[in-house]
């Protein structure tokens, strides 16, 4: 049994139906890091999606612009147990970048610069799920929250929303990424509280 | 009862210390003393339940069960505002250690020292350099502090009364004294060469401050010719 | 925490496991052999990732969670208590 500290209270702990299990509300945005922070300038900028075939579609950062942008609103719960509701952000839909993508794979890897990697089911990055997102809150994405550009996957833990995206590359297998070859649940739904394997 | 190495302290001095920070002496029964340069973890508990725990470098150094951490306050942080605005006198503080073995000095070193610290950095380094005194070691100690400006000194009486061993230099990279030689500006190479001791001499180097600070004085230091393993670092997080 | 410090800062988790930072460990994607204490730590309290300051590896990964915690110890060949 710890000394209760008189007159401490920590971080706002906001309980809310609304959240998965074990998540509670912050008004910060915390960051989670795995290593440092890259720094890539637009000009530099490309994304990609490689097939099984080896057929690769690019984009830079004007082609991305070119593209149907959608303003979503959208809550994310981190596995390190914080969650935002309402958050905004701007980005190109997942279904827009797959339309000519011919792949028989079920599985994808997002891969990051920096070297970050993480993988998901192909089918949620599909349906307006997910989005390649490059403002938040009103402004342009900063380099600590994954600026340029992030994946954005709201219905599965946050560690899946890929900072400093760079490509995805189909898998026939679900094959681990970074967190997930280092502790992290494979496919990470919060509302199943989904964090370690 | 407190289990895992936790015990209880009581907070018996409190003392205003830099523009935002705090010194705090605790009593902590059952605390085996610490070598200089060693931390504590220090964890503080909610009524209902919640838990935060966060490292403290230690600014005393030897024996018995009295010991003092120094606190800066960081604006968004959890524990550090509560540390420094709210803990009074009378407090208990639930706390580990000592802890790390690596960032220390030990009198029985005989070698020539140079700390190097940023802001809050200074803490560790002050253990040394009362550990240094309490010896009465002969080995040369340095200290190079680099502060924003003159108020935001941790132990500034200790550190300007003439210590036997030990030779300061502050260095101000914002706000300089009234007809202080050296403008104000970040601590560079230069700075190292012309302060520090000599490469030649071998001596031991700590590094202590926010992590930005320790990485740019440490790839400074290896440029002019030290030994990467006669460096020691202990970066505080931040920029 | 913000940014990045030093193994040096994980010595009181890591003393629930009865280890120090002055522990010796190998990196087993580039061989390099050090004390904990020279790692690079990212991270937060919930998840610290410690790199290789000579590769940057990643040497293991520390979970703390309220009932306890997890060290996924992937990214070393050893551990070796011996002083350097």
């Amino acid at each position: 049994m710890s000394v209760i500290s008189r007159g401490f209270f920590g971080r706002s702990r906001e309980q809310n139906p609304d959240l998965p299990p074990g998540q509670y509300l912050t008004r910060d945005f915390p960051v989670l890091s795995a290593g440092p922070t890259p720094i890539i300038d637009t000009a530099d900028w490309e994304f990609s999606i490689r097939t099984e075939s080896g057929e690769v579609q690019r984009w830079d950062w004007q082609q991305l612009h070119a593209l149907p942008l959608e303003d979503v609103t959208v809550d994310i719960h981190c596995v390190t147990r914080w969650s935002k509701l309402g958050t905004t952000w701007r980005g190109v839909s997942l279904d827009t970048l797959f339309a000519n993508v011919d792949s028989d794979n079920e599985f994808v890897m997002a891969h990051s610069y920096g070297g970050y990697t993480t993988n998901l089911p192909l089918e949620d990055l599909l349906d307006g799920k997910a989005w390649i997102a490059t403002r938040f809150d009103g402004d342009d994405l900063d380099p600590e929250h994954g600026g340029p550009a992030r994946l954005l996957v709201p219905h599965l833990y946050f560690w899946k929303s890929a900072k400093w995206i760079r490509g995805l590359v189909m898998h026939s297998d679900d094959d681990p990424g970074f967190w997930e070859q280092n502790g992290y649940h494979l496919y990470g739904d919060p509302w199943l509280e989904q964090r370690y394997w | 009862m407190v289990t895992g190495g936790w015990m209880v302290g009581t907070v018996v001095e409190v003392r205003a210390e830099a523009t935002s920070g705090r010194a705090i002496v605790l009593e902590v029964p059952g605390w085996g003393g610490n070598i200089a340069g060693q931390h504590l973890d220090a964890r503080l508990t909610a009524p209902d339940g919640y838990q935060a725990v966060r490292s403290y470098s230690l600014a005393s150094a030897g024996e018995g069960e009295r010991l003092e951490l120094a606190v800066d306050r960081f604006p968004h942080g959890e524990v550090s505002p509560y540390l420094v605005d709210e803990l009074r006198i009378g407090d208990e503080l639930e706390v580990r250690g000592p802890l790390g073995g690596w960032f220390v000095w030990r009198p029985d070193q005989t070698e020539p020292v140079q700390l190097i610290g940023g802001g809050s950095g200074i803490v560790p380094l002050m253990a040394m350099i009362r550990s240094h005194r309490a010896a009465r070691s002969t080995a040369e100690f340095r200290l190079l502090y680099s502060l924003r400006g003159e108020e935001d000194a941790f132990f500034r009486e200790e550190l300007t009364q003439p210590s036997p061993g030990l030779a300061v230099t502050w260095l101000f990279t914002r706000r300089t004294p009234t007809g202080w030689p050296r403008p104000a500006s970040r601590i560079t190479a230069a700075d190292l060469e012309a302060e520090a001791i000599p490469v030649g001499r071998s001596p031991s180097v700590f590094v202590c401050g926010p992590t930005g600070f320790v990485e740019a004085v440490a790839t400074n230091l290896v440029e002019l010719g030290h030994d990467p393993h006669r460096i020691k670092t202990e970066r505080f997080g931040g920029s | 925490m913000r940014g990045h410090v030093d193994g040096n800062a994980l010595a009181g988790i890591l003393s629930e496991l009865q280890l120090d930072v002055t522990v010796r460990g190998r990196c087993a994607g580039c061989g390099d052999v050090a004390v904990l204490a020279r790692a690079v730590v990212y991270g937060d309290e919930q998840a610290r990732v410690a790199r290789c300051a000579a590769c940057s590896g990643v040497l293991f990964v520390l979970f703390t969670e309220p009932g306890g915690m997890r060290l996924q110890l992937r990214g070393m060949s050893w551990l070796d208590t011996a002083p350097e």
